[in-house]
C-alpha cells in the first residue's frame, strides 16, 4: 500500500502543477468552475448531504472517496441536477457552475454542460454503436450528417474505443463487452462536448484491464475537461486525481490535494479509513 | 444410502413438476386448436371470390358474400383505434413516466375498473351518448363503443411495458441533456416498443371480436355503407345473426365469417409485428 502510493505520488507531480494551497479554503490560481456552499440534499427525511462546501478547479481530477452510503454518489447527482429526479428529494445551499447558480438555471441546459458517466454501462439498447454516441447530437437537434459521423468518431477516439469498433459501428451497442460498453457510454457523453464530466463508479463493474484503459482516459480528459469521479478503490483516486474529498455520513471530513490526503491527512476519519481501519 | 434416497426423490419431484407445466400447456392449447379446427373444416368451404365480393343475399337465394361485413370489421376497428390508442398510449405514459401521485393511483383503478366493465354497457353508454343525440345508428357510435373497449388494454400495457424499460436509460439521455419529452419518444418508448405493439394489437383483436356494444351502436346493415354515419355491417353481428339462423347456408356462411374474422386479426398481428421490428 505504501509503495503503491509513493509511485502514485511521483506520477501526479509530474502529471500536474499542484498548487501549494487548499482549494477549498484559499482561492486557487486555477479557475473556480464548480463550487458548492453550504450544500444539503434530503431524501425525504433522509439527511443525505450535510452542509457540505467544497470548490472542483477547471480541468481538475476530483475524486470523492467514502464508505458506501456516505453521500458520495447524490453529492455527483446533486451537480448536474439529477438528484432532483428521485420523488421526495429536495436540495438547499449553493451550486456554482462558473460563478452561475446551477439551481437557477434549466436543468437540461445544466445537463448538456455537465455530463455524466454510471456505474453500470446503460448504453440504448435500440441503437448501434454510431447512434448511442450520436444521440445526444441528434437529440439537441444536429442534422448534419457529416459533422455528426465526424464527431462521433472523435468521441469514440478520444473515449479509446475507435480501433475496437471502427468496422462495426452499425452492430449493436449492447453486443460489445462490459468495458467496452463503459467507454462507449464515455464517448456518448463526449460527443455534446461538456464543460464537466461526472463519473459514479465508472469502473467498478469492469476487468482490470480495462479499468486501466478507463483511468488512462480521465488523465488524457483532464486536458479540456473537469472530472469528478466517485470511487470506492482508493488506489484509483490516488492514481487518477488531483483532489480528492472524503466524506462520511453525509459529511466532507476533509478535501485536499490527493498527494496530502493519502500521505499525512488532517484528520484521524481520514486517515482510518485510507488506511482500511474501517468502512 | 440416505443420500441416494433424497436425490432420487428430489428427482421425481422435478420430473413430476416439469410433467404437470407440459400438461397445462397442452390443456391450454387445445381450445384454442379445436377452434381452428373447427373454423376450418366448417368454415372453408363457404370461401369462394364471391364471399369476398358480393353482398349478403336475401333470404331464400343461395351464394351472395359479406364483403360489406368485412369491410364494416375494418372500418370499426379503425374508427375504435383513432379514439383507443392516442387515448390509450398517452395516458399509459402519463402513469408510467409522471404517474407518481394520488391522481395516477386513481387513474390506475378506474382503469382497472373499466376493463371489467362488460362490453354490452359500454355499447349501452355509447347508445346514450352517441346514437340517441344523433338519432340513429351509425358506424361512428360502434367505432365509439369499440374505442372506450380498447382505452384500458392499451393504457394498462403500455404503462406496464414503459415500466420495464431500466431507469438507467432515461438517466442516461437525461444526463445528455436530453429534455424529458424527448427521452420519452425517442428512448424510452423504442425501447418498450414490441410490448406496447403486444398491447394494441390485444385491444385490437378484443375490438374486432366485440358483438355486443355494436349490437347498439352500428346495428348491422345488409347493404352497401356509403357514409360513416349510417349503420354499418360487422362480421361479429353477421356471424351472429346468421349463425342463429334457420338456414343451412347461411349457417355455413357464419362459419366463413369467423375464420375471416380469425385471419384477419392474425394478418394484422403480423403485419404490425413486421413494421415495428426491432433491428436487434
Amino acid at each position: 500500500m505504501e509503495d503503491v502510493l509513493e509511485k502514485e505520488d511521483i506520477e501526479i507531480k509530474t502529471s500536474t502543477i499542484i498548487p501549494n494551497t487548499t482549494p477549498a479554503m484559499v482561492s486557487p490560481p486555477r479557475t473556480v468552475k464548480i463550487k458548492a456552499e453550504s450544500l444539503n440534499c434530503y431524501f425525504g427525511n433522509v439527511h443525505a448531504i450535510k452542509n457540505v462546501s467544497l470548490t472542483i478547479p477547471e480541468n481538475s481530477v476530483v475524486a470523492i472517496i467514502g464508505p458506501s452510503g456516505c453521500g458520495k454518489s447524490t453529492f455527483l447527482r446533486s451537480i448536474n441536477r439529477m438528484h432532483e429526479l428521485v420523488p421526495g428529494s429536495r436540495i438547499t445551499g449553493s451550486l456554482r457552475l462558473d460563478g452561475t447558480d446551477i439551481y437557477g438555471m434549466d436543468a437540461v441546459t445544466v445537463r448538456k454542460r455537465i455530463g455524466m458517466v454510471f456505474q453500470k454501462p446503460n448504453p440504448f439498447p435500440t441503437m448501434s454503436i454510431f447512434d448511442n454516441v450520436a444521440a445526444g447530437l441528434r437529440m439537441n437537434g444536429m442534422r448534419d450528417k457529416k459533422k455528426i459521423s465526424e464527431i462521433v468518431e472523435r468521441s469514440l477516439q478520444q473515449a479509446a474505443l475507435w480501433n475496437e469498433v471502427k468496422d462495426s459501428l452499425s452492430k449493436s451497442g449492447v453486443s460489445l463487452s462490459g468495458g467496452q460498453q463503459q467507454r462507449l457510454c464515455i464517448a456518448r457523453s463526449l460527443a455534446v462536448d461538456p464543460e464537466v464530466l461526472l463519473m459514479d463508479e465508472p469502473a467498478s463493474a469492469l476487468d482490470p484491464i480495462s479499468t486501466a484503459k478507463i483511468e488512462e482516459l480521465i488523465h488524457e480528459l483532464k486536458q479540456r475537461y473537469t472530472v469528478v469521479i466517485v470511487t470506492h478503490n482508493m488506489q484509483q483516486a490516488a492514481r487518477v486525481s488531483d483532489y480528492t474529498a472524503f466524506f462520511y455520513m453525509g459529511e466532507l471530513i476533509e478535501y485536499d490535494e490527493t498527494k496530502k490526503i493519502f500521505t499525512m491527512p488532517a484528520k484521524k476519519q481520514t486517515e482510518d479509513y485510507i488506511t482500511g481501519r474501517f468502512g | 444410502m440416505n443420500n441416494n434416497l433424497f436425490f432420487y426423490f428430489r428427482k421425481i419431484k422435478s420430473g413430476v413438476m416439469y410433467g404437470l407445466c407440459v400438461l397445462s400447456v397442452l390443456v391450454a392449447l387445445i381450445p384454442l386448436l379445436l377452434i381452428f379446427y373447427h373454423t376450418i373444416s366448417l368454415g372453408a368451404s363457404a370461401l369462394n371470390p364471391d364471399f369476398f365480393t358480393q353482398l349478403p343475399k336475401p333470404v331464400g337465394e343461395s351464394g351472395g358474400g359479406l364483403a360489406n361485413a368485412i369491410t364494416g370489421t375494418l372500418i370499426l376497428v379503425g374508427l375504435g383505434s383513432v379514439l383507443g390508442l392516442p387515448v390509450g398510449i398517452l395516458a399509459g405514459i402519463f402513469l408510467s413516466e409522471f404517474g407518481n401521485n394520488k391522481f395516477a393511483a386513481t387513474v390506475r383503478f378506474m382503469t382497472d375498473v373499466l376493463n371489467g366493465v362488460p362490453s354490452i354497457v359500454t355499447g349501452v353508454v355509447a347508445y346514450t351518448i352517441v346514437v340517441l343525440p344523433m338519432k340513429h345508428f351509425s358506424a361512428y357510435a360502434g367505432g365509439f363503443a369499440l374505442g372506450i373497449l380498447m382505452i384500458p388494454i392499451v393504457i394498462r400495457t403500455t404503462e406496464e411495458m414503459l415500466k420495464t424499460v431500466p431507469n438507467s436509460y432515461r438517466e442516461a439521455a437525461l444526463a445528455l441533456g436530453i429534455p424529458q419529452w424527448k427521452t420519452t419518444l425517442r428512448i424510452v418508448m423504442p425501447t418498450a416498443l414490441g410490448g406496447i405493439v403486444t398491447g394494441i394489437m390485444l385491444a385490437v383483436a378484443r375490438a374486432a371480436g366485440e358483438t355486443a356494444p355494436l349490437l347498439f351502436t352500428a346495428l348491422n346493415n345488409r347493404f352497401w355503407h356509403t357514409t360513416l354515419d349510417q349503420p354499418i355491417a360487422s362480421l361479429t353481428v353477421f356471424i351472429y345473426n346468421y349463425g342463429v339462423s334457420p338456414f343451412e347456408d347461411w349457417i355455413e356462411q357464419a362459419w366463413g365469417g369467423a375464420l375471416i374474422l380469425i385471419f384477419l386479426v392474425l394478418l394484422l398481428s403480423v403485419a404490425v409485428r413486421i413494421a415495428t421490428r426491432q433491428r436487434y
